[in-house]
């Protein structure tokens, strides 16, 4: 018999939300979707959620099971019970509650919209369709298998101090349009991708690539956008400068120059973003942390140059 | 127990205690690290922004030194382990972009066959042996003192490429802090973004996340927060002053890098591990370890 302990939330009845327990016997081999309908048609019709497809077609059923989000019906529920045969079962994080397991996907759906999700294509529609080869239709074919299902958006480490962040679902969908070769604003989604919000508040964590139930894999979409920008030549922000100076230290040394890289990252005549990094710098300094003044490179640094000139960096 | 040692940029600059206290841990451990002194920076997952072709080959080579060695590497730095794993997972993947990495490496004298291993510090630990040696060698247990991993996104996701069991709930560090003594501590932030990698892009999303994770930290009770991660380090340490005043609360806690807690137990003093160099002070562990 296993536990489920079940974050439950009626605002018409009770303003917190509050957990409650429910005991189940888990059969081989069903999914935690089939656990959750049981629970719902056996031992209580009011725990509400959201289902359709149970063929992780659909992406409607995403919810956070001991504390990571995945889709309720991909995941057998004896392969998520933890050792204390308990499953911990609460709603997506990053968007608000509405009852129970359900949340509000109004931003989820608002960010999607906003990185333009449709082709804007370079010339006026032909007879037929547009055909694309097999290397073009590569570039996207991972962030379409995207099924907005929200547990990246769930689980995203900016989006949980950062609101504003488009998030890893519309950036991997952004990346189904910037890669694609017959969409002609390239240039421009990358210039709008690069603004405060975008691409380049991703932190890295990699928790969307975690939680991802498809191969859409969002992280990996956003850096192949970033590449798309430094291309582009979309290089008046934080994010590219701090690319370019971290790759053009690696170019002349070898290695990292710390002491140029926070410098150039804010760029030369950005003055409020100079003065920000006066606090640290000064801590570090008093304590003997700065990076040495003269900066050495690494051995063998000509074979690092040469590997740059081959590739034409 | 030898090994090639990939340094990192950052214990070699902003961090220089780090390298230190990995000198003293390794010394203390009986282990040989050979520093990699030819080999480049891991990119951490920037340089590849620009060009992946680069950075994979950048890495290759880095591989290729130690197999001329015969040895397995060594990181200090959950962003330069999870760069070089993804590295390492793109050669091993395809046979044709191996060889096309190898042929740009040819002119320079280094091919990479996938020969070399590449292990965190933490996880040569976290192993049978590393834990046989560890408890052997303990001169100075660190009991009574209530520690909190923080491990470094990189050195867990993606997880197939995480040499952590079980990467969402990992227990590696936790078990190095028991054999070292400590208690530790588990808390829900200690698998999180410390949020350096935004620190020059969003700084109040940035300082948010580290603050977030020492509060947390704090909350379960914690003496001290143990990373291996210098750039975490830089995080929740170098800029613990402004996340309170961010964050307006006190969220004061010491940060140490992993290699300085193995060798505090080792017997090292904390001046020799570079403890006095950090901005928020360590004095509290010489403290509860004295009082214990």
């Amino acid at each position: 018999m296993a536990t489920f302990r079940i974050k439950r939330f009626n605002p018409e009845k009770q303003p917190e939300p509050y957990f409650e327990e429910f005991q189940l016997d888990i059969q081989p081999g069903v999914t935690l979707l089939d656990c959750m309908n049981q629970i719902k048609w056996t031992l209580d019709g009011s725990f509400t959620y959201r289902m359709s497809c149970r063929s992780a077609i659909c992406g409607s059923c995403a919810v956070k099971a001991n504390g990571h989000a995945l889709l309720a019906c991909q995941r057998q529920a004896e392969h998520i019970v933890d050792n204390d045969e308990t499953i911990t079962l609460e709603p997506l994080g990053n968007m608000k509650p509405i009852k129970d397991l359900v949340v509000d996907f109004t931003p989820f759906w608002d960010k999607v919209n906003k990185i333009k999700p449709y082709l804007e294509p370079k010339e006026a529609p032909p007879e037929k369709e547009r055909p694309q080869s097999q290397e073009e239709f590569l570039r996207i074919d991972d962030s379409s298998t995207c099924i907005m299902c929200g547990a990246c958006y769930s689980d995203c480490n900016t989006l949980e101090v950062d609101e504003n962040f488009l998030g890893p679902a519309a950036l991997a969908k952004a990346q189904r349009f910037v890669g694609d070769s017959r969409d002609s604003q390239t240039f421009e989604r990358v210039k709008e991708l690069s603004e405060p919000g975008g691409i380049w508040d991703c932190t890295h964590c990699g928790e969307c690539v975690e939680r991802c139930p498809k191969p859409a894999r969002p992280f990996d979409r956003i850096k192949e956008i970033m590449t798309v920008a430094l291309e582009q030549g979309v290089h008046n922000n934080n994010g590219a400068r701090h690319a370019l100076s971290f790759f053009n230290s690696v170019k002349r040394s070898g290695n990292l120059n710390e002491n140029r890289i926070p410098v150039e990252s804010m760029g030369f005549f950005n003055i409020s973003g100079l003065l920000s990094l006066l606090p640290i710098g000064l801590r570090m300094f008093f304590k003997g942390k700065v990076p040495p003044i003269i900066h050495h490179s690494i051995d063998e640094v000509d074979d690092v140059k040469r590997i740059f000139k081959e590739l034409d960096q | 127990m030898k090994f090639a040692l990939f340094t990192g940029c950052v214990a070699k600059g902003a961090t220089r205690e780090l390298m230190l206290s990995t000198t003293k841990a390794a010394e203390g451990l009986g282990f040989e690290f050979i520093e990699m002194k030819s080999a480049s920076c891991c990119g951490a997952g920037v340089v590849s922004e620009k060009s992946p072709l680069l950075a994979d080959a950048l890495n290759a080579r880095s591989f290729s030194i130690a197999e001329k060695q015969g040895l397995d590497i060594v990181t200090i730095c959950s962003t330069c382990q999870g760069t070089l794993k993804k590295t390492e997972a793109h050669l091993n993947e395809d046979a044709e972009y191996k060889k096309k990495v190898n042929d740009i490496l040819k002119e320079g004298g280094h091919q990479y066959s996938g020969k070399t291993r590449i292990k965190h510090f933490a996880n040569i630990l976290a192993t049978e042996e590393g834990m046989a040696r560890l408890k052997e060698r303990i001169k100075r247990p660190l009991t009574g003192l209530k520690v909190a991993a923080f491990y470094g996104c990189y050195v867990l996701r993606p997880s197939e490429n995480s040499d952590f069991e079980n990467p969402d709930n990992p227990t590696g560090m936790e078990d190095i802090f028991a054999a070292l003594g400590a208690t530790p501590v588990y808390y829900p932030s200690r698998i999180k973004c410390c949020g350096f990698p935004i620190v020059m892009m969003n700084k109040p999303a940035s300082l948010d996340m580290s603050g977030n994770a020492l509060l947390d930290a704090i909350d379960h009770g914690a003496d001290v927060v143990a990373t291996g991660c210098p750039l975490c380090h830089l995080s929740l340490d170098s800029y613990q002053p402004e996340i309170e005043i961010l964050q307006k609360k006190n969220n004061s806690i010491p940060v140490l890098h992993l290699p300085q807690l193995v060798a505090l137990a080792l017997g090292y003093s904390p001046s020799e591990l570079g403890m006095d160099r950090h901005i928020v002070s360590t004095l509290k562990i010489n403290e509860i370890l004295a009082t214990t």
